[in-house]
């Protein structure tokens, strides 16, 4: 069996390497982001699948201590080239994390606005165009358009999550990593985020680190295994859920450990 | 404390009835040397409320002395503040209350934003090792006696303002307000820095993640997301500068008719009180009565800001939960 053809990459790692302090969670990734696809990573617990996507997006190197090697590349260009700045970086490359996080201050549209008004660039958008239209794409208009002014902490925790993904989306990222970011929902919220994955594959190149092994196959295209700090096996979805590479990969989907 | 005051003393108060039912989980402490203990322990936070309370009823007893002699419509109405004349008697609170505020405004502007901008580097720019030598030896600043800060006041800050503002008296408003000022912004900071601290990472991550750069996710963010932490600082300096007595009594001088003007001399609620129970006056005059009226002001005033604080703070938690 083959792999379907992949467009181009958007994003490659190389030999990226990563550490806590003197504990080292990536031990050397190669691999091949394709552009408007869902790829997934699943891994068990520990095995470094959150810090790999928090490298792509430089959040890694926030934490104190924390360190990393070897080359990410956007549209071929590295990321962690000394004249790249980490901040526009992010605005190209967003995130979604693993608990809803809005900003406790900002009322909901604020919040869907904060990016634009953070890196002042809202420009000549009209701002009330782009909170529509963010929350089209999140999938939360007709739930919160009545109520823009009412904080963004006053929704339930998965209309919280969309309101990030909107959040995310407004900036008009190019990437969008999502960090186990239905882990903290219940099933119905899930499947919402999950369907509006469906959706914004058309137009963004969305990363996705789940626990989750049947959310893996419902929402993404390729799959990549990660165990404790490696590369296992990477593949289209369907192919890696039914005839696996790798004996470890055979061992993890069917429940054997993690 | 309060809160551990409450619970402490609530066995007691039922054990002293001596019914035989007890709250099922607050098993009674068996021996007699244990019960002991605890009446012990429970008289110790006794102590506090029974003398707020004693505060209270001696402050209300003396000014209603007061109060029948002076009407409230001349404490509130009038714009002097003679007491103690033997005649010309004029019973305006408002010169001492437009003291107190005028000092206490003076002292916020200079510990609002000093103590701010210094929370925000503690939390958010300086390395672990230097906010734990920097925080306590900010927080020192507020173990140096106030006398002290009031001889700083009167020596050391008058004279070198009256080189920039040669109107300046030798006692005014100005020179007390800025040191009293200082001598608030180890409590802002610190308190501010706590509010700040506790911002979940969560949300500095979100701001970073969305392209934010350093500042703006401080100010725009962080500090709004602290807020409520930080009025209730705000709050509790405020109270702390409309009490302070030393510096005041000591820096700002007398005056008995109302002034806006932070150059000349002004008196404050405090330095009042501290002037008259210094003096001779007997027990049971006016002027002396005065005083515990004046003092219910200050009492009343003081607790609104630390239940605002209260308040404030509560909320915070309460956000912080979620």
């Amino acid at each position: 069996m083959r792999d379907t053809d992949v467009p181009a990459a958007k994003m490659s790692t190389r030999g990226l390497q990563a550490w806590f302090g003197k504990q080292q969670v990536l031990k050397g990734i190669d691999l091949d982001i394709s552009a408007r696809r869902v790829t997934a990573i699943i891994g068990p617990s520990g095995c470094g699948k959150s810090t790999f996507i928090r490298c792509l997006n430089r959040m890694h190197e926030l934490i104190p201590g924390a360190g990393s090697s070897g080359t990410v590349t956007l549209d071929d260009a590295n990321v962690y080239d000394p004249a790249v700045d980490p901040v526009m970086l992010r605005r190209r490359v967003g995130m979604v994390f693993q608990k809803p996080n809005p900003f406790p201050s900002m009322s909901i549209r604020d919040n869907v606005l904060a990016g634009l008004k953070l890196t002042k660039s809202l420009n000549k958008r009209r701002p009330a165009e782009v909170v529509e239209k963010a929350l089209r794409q999140a999938a939360l208009w007709d739930e919160v358009k009545d109520k823009l002014d009412k904080p963004g902490t006053s929704l339930s925790g998965g209309q919280q999550q969309r309101l990030c993904i909107a959040r995310t989306l407004a900036v008009e990222p190019e990437v969008v990593l999502m960090d186990e970011p239905c882990s903290a929902l219940d099933p119905i919220a899930t499947a919402r985020i999950e369907d509006l994955l469906h959706t914004l594959r058309d137009d963004y190149t969305i990363i996705i680190v789940t626990h989750n092994l049947q959310q893996a196959t419902r929402v993404s295209q390729r799959t990549a295994f990660f165990l404790t700090g490696e590369c296992v096996e990477y593949a289209d979805t369907d192919r890696l859920f039914t005839s696996p590479g790798d004996r470890r990969t055979e061992d993890y989907i069917t429940g054997k450990f993690g | 404390m309060d809160a551990s005051a409450a619970t402490s003393v609530e066995p007691v108060a039922s054990g002293a009835t001596s019914k035989p039912q007890r709250p099922w989980l607050r098993q009674r402490s068996g021996s007699v040397g244990e019960r002991a203990i605890e009446l012990g322990l429970a008289a110790c936070s006794l102590v506090s409320i029974v003398v707020t309370i004693g505060i209270v009823v001696v402050l209300l007893y003396e000014a209603s002395g007061f109060f029948a002699h002076v009407s409230l419509g001349e404490f509130l109405g009038d714009t002097m503040w003679t007491p103690t004349f033997t005649d010309n008697q004029h019973f305006g609170v408002w010169p001492l209350v437009v003291g107190t505020l005028m000092t206490a405004t003076i002292a916020m502007s200079v510990a609002l934003p000093f103590g701010l901008l210094a929370a925000i580097y503690l939390s958010e720019y300086a390395a672990p090792r230097t906010r734990r030598m920097l925080k306590p030896a900010l927080e020192l600043l507020a173990g140096v006696p106030t006398i002290v800060y009031g001889f700083f006041a009167l020596t050391v800050v008058t004279p070198f303002l009256q080189g920039w503002l040669p109107e300046l008296g030798g006692f005014n408003a100005l020179s007390p307000g800025i040191v009293m000022g200082i001598m608030i912004i180890p409590m802002v900071s610190s308190l501010s820095e706590d509010a700040i601290y506790a911002v979940p990472d969560s949300i500095r991550e979100a701001a970073y993640g969305l392209g934010a750069s350093k500042l703006p996710t401080i100010f725009r963010v962080i500090v709004p997301s602290a807020w409520s932490g930080i009025a209730a600082a705000m709050t509790l300096a405020v109270s702390r500068a409309i009490g302070e007595t030393m510096i005041v009594a000591i820096a700002a001088g007398q005056s008995n008719t109302l002034s806006f003007d932070p150059r000349g001399q002004t008196e404050t609620m405090t330095a009042y009180i501290v002037r008259i129970a210094q003096g001779d006056l007997p027990t049971g005059s006016i002027g002396y009565q005065s005083i515990f009226a004046v003092g219910l002001v200050l009492f009343v005033m003081t607790l609104t800001m630390n239940l605002v604080s209260y308040r404030l703070s509560r909320k915070l938690r309460a956000r912080n939960r979620t």
